[in-house]
């Protein structure tokens, strides 16, 4: 198993659970749609955070590149945390147009920057990181969320 | 290593938008054309009309959208820093434009001099582009199929204009070339190896990527685009030793490989995860459908030559390829790349996300399926059109509007961008 296929999956993980809290609150079901939202929400800070607090630290440290593709990875979360959050306030208020056009610049948002690690980033941190035990403790983290 | 990678190099949002703005308009003027000559226009593909129909499409339509597409694609998906973004666009847009009015004016005034005016232009203006998205697609250090399959549909594009070059040299100075054998090699590259090609390309990113699919089957994103490539090559060589059956044979090959990839696409829509159809997807599907259909024509009338000695039967297969292939997936593409563009841009400004309106502000959902109807209504009445010529005149007034609707889509789009940005820009300075 290379480092980063632990993150490569849970990518999939987050889009299934995206697209059920998006179906639910499309149907007007907006209690399943809560709940679902709450995992997705939970899932994907737990992503997040696995890869600010594990990943790109030891890839920097490798590596000696901080201001390189992992600070605008990190650039790209906060804006994806800014959308979740812009997204709860629309499920709390039960605004149907709101939630479905923060969760399509959601999801077109989040497709781009996972295709931009799982093409780029993810190869590099294989190459710098192979034979560390980083692999290990991302897959316990995001096993443990 | 590349210790400057940024991902940050998207280019400033007038370059994909000039093209995208002029795009749609070239189909208006096809529209226009068919419903001013009426009559037995489509009768066979040979007429003046119907070569400069096809390259209102192809030349003005297709490769108008297609670059600015690029433009945006290879930055923002791939990595790819496509240098001095704005140069390039100022100088490749204008002669595309040109090129392409001075050819469809050549063609249906049969004024050699125009069509020889053309030539230059185009090969200045898609040699200027080529190479630079090409040195953009070689420095990225991103991975995967896309990218191999874009270089691929690059070089497509140019064996294509460099074949359309000669023919347009050879019918100007009446050269004496061998004209139907190189025109079905021209557009088998046209068509297969830089249109259909570059839809494969951008579909192995952004199909799974809108609808939440399965990625398409590794054995398939490594095979197809090589396997089109050997399948278009074999088809030249066999048309230029003028080996008529063997090569309406390798046709039947390259239908198949169109059927594979329209089939695999429709079945990872069908199986997907996010089940929301918006104006995209439906045109996706529209898409894959004609190609399937094209796909089926073509493989019939290589076995059953009696079908294809109808001259409408090539215009079927034209109409199916352009106006139901390509335009329906550059629409649905239209609509995805505007408003994320927007979004992009506008969140840039330094306002919090909250303020940043979202992607589904930027063209109202209605506009956007409301237009898709209309083009599908415009697409069954001109296949219809091809058996039918009294349906030529309604059904090139159907397609004349539908990509008017489309060009104001895409006009509205801007203007929203615009309307949203001043009033960012105001409430940054309020605080
Ligand atoms: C880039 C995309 C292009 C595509 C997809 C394309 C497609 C086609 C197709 C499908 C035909 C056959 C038309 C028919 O059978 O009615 C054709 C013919 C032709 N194309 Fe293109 N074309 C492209 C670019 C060009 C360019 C840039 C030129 C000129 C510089 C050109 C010049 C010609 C000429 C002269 C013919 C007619 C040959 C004849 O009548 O013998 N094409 N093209």
């Amino acid at each position: 198993m290379s480092t980063t296929q632990p993150l490569f999956q849970h990518h999939k993980h987050c889009d299934e659970i995206f697209a059920d809290a998006e179906e639910a609150c499309a149907k007007g079901n907006w209690s399943a749609g809560e709940k679902a939202f709450a995992e997705f929400a939970g899932q994907l800070e737990t992503h997040f955070l696995s890869e600010e607090e594990v990943l790109f630290p030891a890839f920097e440290s490798a590596t000696g590149m901080t201001s390189g593709p992992t600070e605008v990875m990190r650039g790209e979360h906060r804006q994806m945390r800014d959308l979740l959050a812009q997204m709860k306030v629309s499920l709390d208020n039960r605004d149907d147009d709101g939630f479905s056009g923060n969760a399509e610049t959601l999801l077109i948002m989040m497709q781009q920057h996972n295709m931009k690690e799982e093409n780029i980033l993810y190869p590099m941190c294989d190459n710098a990181l192979g034979g560390s035990d980083v692999g290990t403790s991302i897959a316990s983290r995001l096993a443990g969320s | 290593m590349h210790p400057n990678l940024s991902f940050e190099q998207a280019p400033p949002i007038s370059v994909p938008y000039r093209f995208l703005l002029a795009a749609p308009w070239f189909g208006v003027l096809a529209g226009i054309l068919l419903a001013w000559v009426g009559g037995d226009v489509l009768g066979s593909r040979w007429t003046p009309e119907a070569l400069a129909l096809v390259h209102l499409i192809a030349v003005g339509f297709m490769l108008q959208a297609m670059s600015g597409a690029m433009f945006q694609f290879i930055p923002v998906a791939v990595g790819g820093n496509v240098s001095r973004p704005l140069l390039v666009a100022n100088v490749v847009q204008p002669l595309l434009l040109v090129a392409a009015l001075l050819l469809v004016a050549g063609f249906l005034f049969g004024a050699p001099a125009l069509l020889s005016a053309a030539v230059p232009l185009f090969l200045v203006g898609v040699g200027v582009f080529a190479v630079v998205v090409l040195l953009a697609l070689w420095r990225t250090p991103a991975t995967g199929m896309t990218i191999w399959t874009m270089r691929l549909a690059l070089a497509g594009l140019v064996v294509t204009v460099l074949l359309g070059s000669l023919l347009a040299e050879a019918l100007a100075r009446g050269l004496a070339l061998p004209l139907i054998p190189l025109t079905n090699i021209h557009l088998a590259w046209g068509l297969g190896a830089w249109a259909l090609m570059l839809v494969a390309a951008v579909s192995y990113f952004v199909v799974p990527m809108f609808q939440l699919t399965h990625p398409y089957p590794l054995w398939f994103a490594r095979g197809f685009g090589p396997f089109l490539m050997l399948l278009v090559l074999i088809w030249s060589g066999l048309w230029l030793r003028e080996d008529t059956s063997l090569a309406q044979a390798s046709g039947v090959l390259l239908a198949t490989a169109c059927a594979a990839f329209g089939g695999i696409t429709l079945w990872l829509q069908y199986t997907r995860r996010r089940k929301i159809d918006d104006a995209t997807s439906l045109n996706f599907r529209v898409a894959m459908i004609a190609l399937l259909v094209f796909a089926v024509s073509a493989a019939l009338m290589a076995v059953q030559p009696q079908w294809a000695e109808d001259p409408r039967a090539t215009v079927w297969l034209g109409m199916l390829a352009f106006p139901g292939v390509f335009v329906s997936t550059i629409s649905g593409m239209t609509y995805k790349i505007t408003p994320f563009l927007n979004w992009l841009h506008l969140q840039r400004l330094g306002a919090p996300i909250a303020a940043v309106p979202n992607m589904k502000k930027m063209i109202p959902a209605e506009a956007m399926t409301g237009q898709f109807r209309l083009h599908v209504l415009a697409l069954g009445l001109l296949l219809a059109a091809v058996w039918l010529p009294a349906l030529t005149r309604p059904a090139g007034l159907a397609f004349a509007v539908s990509c008017a609707w489309l060009g104001v889509n895409v006009i509205r789009a801007l203007q929203n961008y615009r309307r949203f940005r001043d009033q960012i820009r105001a409430s940054v300075l309020h605080h």
